[in-house]
Order: C-alpha cells, then sequence, then structure tokens
C-alpha cells in the first residue's frame, strides 16, 4: 500500500471541507494518509484530526501560509511530507501546488481526478469531452476534483503534531484588489445560477441576483453574454475560456449549451436547465429541465425557494 | 533587454467533436490550433519586448506537424521558434524536464505560457518547470506591467491581488483583459521563411502510462417538464431528491 499525503485544503483560515473528500480519495488510492495542514495558526488543524481515515496530522506552521506563493509553500510541504502519493484539491491554486510538489520530487502530476478505478485514475481532457485513465507506477501528485468523492465521516482523534516550517517567498502581494462584484465568486460556489444569451439584456440578470441571494449561490454567464454584453464580466464565464466549475447545483437559465460551456460545467453534480427551446442541447445534460421562457419560469422558482428558505 | 520565452502548444481547435477509436483519442480529422490562452502568453511576452527591449523565442514540443504553431507565432511577432523534438507520450515529469533543459540552453530570464492547455486542462507545466528551474512563478495572471520587476495581478482567495515577481519567472496567462494582436502580411511573409530550431532533449522516464481514453459516461437522461410553472416542482425536487438545496 502506498503512503498517501493529503494536503488539507484552507479557506478563510478554516479547514475546508473538501478535504474529508481528498481523504476518502486518498484511501481509495493507497493507506490512510498523513495530512498536512499549512497554517499561520496550527489550532486549525484540530478539526482534520477529527475525519475518519488518517493515520496523523502535521500542522505545518509559518507566516508564509499567509498569502499562496507556489515556491515558498512547495519548499516548506516538501521537506515535511513523505515520500509517496500527494494529493491536493483541484481548485487552481492547488493544482499549481501539485505541478510544484510533483517537478520538486521529479515525480509526475495527475491533474483533475474525478474517479479512481482499480488504482487507476480517471480525469478529463478536451474540456471533458473525452476521459483519460492512467496507471500510477510510482509516487505521483495527484489532484482530486471537489463534489465528486464522499467526504470521509467525523468521529476520529487523531495525532496532530505541530512543525514549524520555514521558506522564503519568492513572489509578493502588493496589494488585494477590491472585487468589482461583491458577490459570491463561481468558482468557490456549492451552487451556481447562470444566464446565457436567452436572458435578452444584461439588465434582466438581476432576476438570476435575486434567486442566488435566497440561495446562496454565485451568477455566472455563458461566453456568449459575456461577448455580448459589457456589464457581464469575464469573471462571471462559465466554460473552456472561463472557469471550470463543478457545484452541487448548477441552474442554467437561456443556455443553449454549447459544447464551449458544457467543457466548464458538466461535471456539476446537478444540472437544471431552463431554456424556451426544448431542442437546445442543454436538455441532454440537465437532471431537470424546464421548457420555458426565462420569464415564465424564474418567479415560480423565485417563490418556491423563497418558500423552502423560509 | 529581457530574454523572454512562451511556451506555446498545438490542440484540437476548442469546437471540434473528439472521437475516440480503439481505446485512444483519434484526432486525424481535427483541426489543430494554437491553444487558446497561449495566445495571451504571447501577446503578454511581445508587451514585456516592448517594455524593455529583447526577444522573444516561442518554444513547442512535438513532432514537425507542430512547426505551424511556431509559424504563427512568428507571424504574430516572436523573434525565434524552437521545436523540441518529440513525437511521443510524454507525462509531465519528462515534458517538464525536457522544457527545462532548452530554457536553460536558450538562456532566458522570463518564461510565459498559458494557464492550461486546451487539451489536457492541467496547467502543470508553467508551476513545473519554474521549480525545476528554482523560478519564482505566478500563475493565471490577468494582467501584467513590466519594469525592473514585474508586476502582475491574479486570482488570490477572495479576489485578485497585484503581485510583484523578481526576474527569472514562469507567468501563466489566463484571457484577462488582454487583446491579443493579430498577424499582418508582413508577419505573415516573414514566418513563411522562418527555419524552426530544432532541439533534441532525452526525457527521463515516465511514471504514468494511458490505459485507455472514453467518451464521458452518458448522462441518464433527466425529468423535462413544459412551461414555467413547473419550477415550483423542480425546486421541490431538489431540496427532497437531489438534497442539494
Amino acid at each position: 500500500m502506498s503512503q498517501t499525503i493529503v494536503i488539507a485544503e484552507i479557506a478563510k483560515g478554516a479547514i475546508h471541507p473538501t478535504t474529508a473528500e481528498l481523504i476518502t480519495a486518498a484511501n481509495a488510492l493507497g493507506s490512510a494518509p498523513i495530512v498536512i495542514v499549512p497554517c499561520t495558526d496550527s489550532t486549525i488543524a484540530d478539526a482534520a484530526g477529527t475525519i475518519q481515515g488518517i493515520s496523523k496530522v502535521i500542522a505545518l506552521k509559518s507566516d508564509i501560509f499567509a498569502e499562496y506563493d507556489a515556491s515558498g509553500w512547495a519548499t516548506a510541504i516538501d521537506a515535511v511530507a513523505p515520500s509517496g502519493i500527494i494529493i491536493t484539491s483541484a481548485n487552481p491554486q492547488s493544482k499549481d501546488l501539485a505541478a510544484r510538489l510533483a517537478a520538486r520530487r521529479n515525480i509526475s502530476v495527475v491533474q483533475d481526478v474525478v474517479a479512481i478505478e482499480g488504482g487507476n485514475l480517471v480525469s478529463p481532457i478536451y474540456s471533458g469531452k473525452a476521459m483519460q485513465t492512467v496507471s500510477l507506477g510510482g509516487d505521483a501528485a495527484v489532484s482530486v476534483r471537489a463534489n465528486i468523492f464522499a467526504a470521509s465521516p467525523q468521529g476520529a482523534s487523531a495525532d496532530v503534531s505541530v512543525v514549524d516550517a520555514t521558506g522564503d517567498m519568492a513572489t509578493a502581494v502588493e496589494e488585494f484588489l477590491a472585487r468589482a462584484s461583491t458577490r459570491l465568486d463561481v468558482a468557490e460556489a456549492n451552487i451556481i445560477i447562470s444566464g446565457g444569451r436567452g436572458m435578452g439584456s444584461p439588465d434582466n440578470f438581476s432576476h438570476l441576483e435575486k434567486i442566488a441571494d435566497t440561495i446562496g449561490a454565485a451568477v455566472g454567464a455563458s461566453r456568449a453574454a459575456v461577448d455580448t454584453w459589457e456589464p457581464i464580466s469575464h469573471a462571471m464565464q462559465v466554460g473552456q475560456t472561463g472557469k471550470t466549475v463543478n457545484p452541487n447545483l448548477y441552474i442554467a437559465v437561456g443556455i443553449s449549451g454549447a459544447i464551449q460551456h458544457l467543457a466548464g460545467m458538466r461535471s456539476s453534480k446537478y444540472i437544471v436547465a431552463i431554456n424556451k427551446d426544448a431542442d437546445a442541447p442543454i436538455f441532454q445534460h440537465a437532471d431537470y429541465g424546464i421548457v420555458a421562457t426565462w420569464e415564465e419560469a424564474l418567479p415560480v422558482l423565485q417563490a418556491s425557494l423563497s418558500a423552502m428558505m423560509n | 533587454m529581457t530574454n523572454i520565452a512562451v511556451l506555446v502548444k498545438q490542440v484540437p481547435d476548442t469546437n471540434a467533436r473528439i472521437v475516440i477509436s480503439d481505446d485512444r483519442v483519434d484526432l486525424s480529422a481535427v483541426k489543430m490550433v494554437m491553444s487558446p490562452y497561449d495566445e495571451f502568453a504571447v501577446e503578454t511576452a511581445l508587451q514585456h519586448r516592448e517594455a524593455s527591449g529583447g526577444e522573444v523565442t516561442a518554444i513547442t514540443v512535438g513532432g514537425a506537424s507542430a512547426d505551424k504553431v511556431l509559424k504563427d507565432a512568428k507571424a504574430i511577432g516572436v523573434d525565434h521558434i524552437v521545436r523540441i523534438d518529440c513525437d511521443s507520450y510524454l507525462d509531465s515529469n519528462s515534458l517538464q524536464s525536457m522544457i527545462s533543459s532548452v530554457i536553460n540552453e536558450i538562456g532566458a530570464e522570463v518564461v510565459y505560457c498559458g494557464k492550461a492547455a486546451a487539451d489536457t486542462g492541467a496547467g502543470s507545466t508553467g508551476p513545473g518547470i519554474a521549480e525545476r528551474l528554482g523560478w519564482a512563478s505566478v500563475s493565471n495572471i490577468i494582467s501584467a506591467t513590466f519594469s525592473d520587476i514585474i508586476s502582475v495581478v491574479a486570482p488570490v482567495q477572495g479576489g485578485n491581488a497585484r503581485i510583484s515577481v523578481s526576474l527569472p519567472a514562469v507567468i501563466s496567462c489566463d484571457k484577462g483583459n488582454v487583446k491579443v494582436r493579430k498577424p499582418n502580411v508582413k508577419g505573415i511573409m516573414q514566418a513563411k521563411k522562418a527555419q524552426v530550431d530544432v532541439k533534441s532533449a532525452s526525457p527521463s522516464s515516465s511514471s504514468i502510462s494511458i490505459v485507455s481514453h472514453s467518451l464521458p459516461p452518458s448522462k441518464p437522461a433527466g425529468k423535462t417538464y413544459e412551461g414555467g410553472a413547473a419550477a415550483a416542482e423542480v425546486a421541490q425536487l431538489l431540496r427532497d431528491e437531489a438534497n442539494v438545496i
């Protein structure tokens, strides 16, 4: 059984729930993992010790973990991680780290894994138009997509040891830039409601925002909408030249389902499509399809969801 | 004067249909193009040259058919074009070791690349070669300005930040607000005549191997409703059946 090492996912100063999914993936690939928690405050690592299926937790404490620096983080983590299969999440920063760690150890990296079948790793290629299955002939770094593996349950009490790390930052954050929008980012959301050109005008995205506010969702857009309407920013774009997302729920409104767009959202757990054209390709990928104009469907959806949330 | 390199990759047109035959992707009938994010990398490299002086070398890895992507880069304005000759499958480890050795050989001080190639979508090459070279790196930048250091805007948790990077460094480029220049007639003519500098590099051994390619599993047919009133039922199902609300 290969040794596995999970790099805990940290968001807003705490262990992100995705970490428990990485632990499930680690157990599928080898033995119960060592979980490394890069942190500035080692107490956050205690939350990793309660997840079942791990061997131990290393709280890797250093000021360098305040801001992401690829070189500094890889150096510090490499120093404490034993050899084995390193597992990270597949958000952009963690993929970057996985690539760095693999290169540091002269081992291969496999990104965006969505299934583990008999020890082999399955990941999407050509933006999800095909799948690739690879076998590992030794140690590797592996990034795993969120919302695919079941979270390993709570209820354990593994040892947490604190290790002070040192490392040099190769880059420096000069300033944080105010976001153009205060809305939740599609890359960080568990629920996304996206609009396409079928919304008719950028002003009509306010109807999507209203639903987003009701259920805590982010608002996304298709490339057609971003290219057509100035107020719809590229940061909202889901698809091959935008963001690849993997939420629990993706609601596509007035989006036909071009390959470009499907590439960025087809692995969402549940997909709802609202489109007036019954032949729109998006319906082939929807768990729940509603053939209707958005003007008919959105007020009903809004009212129903509001009633549920109260 | 800065010695600038930019990595480019030939990939299937992103609108192409992908076909599988004998457990492998069959690209024989597919139009090949420069990976879309690489266009932003080429543009950023050219802007860097305009700001600091110096020369830009575009590098790709592939067989002779990959020369086209280099000619495309030449037509847009790079100075030199280099192909690392290799026609077989390379894992990230082999690929990065070959590219790193050529970067060393040409003496580049900064390397630009796309945030991910449109075929693998992995985004491993930029940070991977930075680690091998012992360089700084920033990934997924959306803009850059150039002086003694490079100042970039890149995503961080919770938003974007302006980040300063000292050379040598590897910088991977997202779409951002960069407007990509198009080749002019003179550029296209020069590209036709340009010689590709073909280099060989020995790949290190690959520790992963491809078992198969397949089409994505088709989703079981969902439920479809007619008319907007059905949104009420769908909302209920999202809560009671899918458990996502």
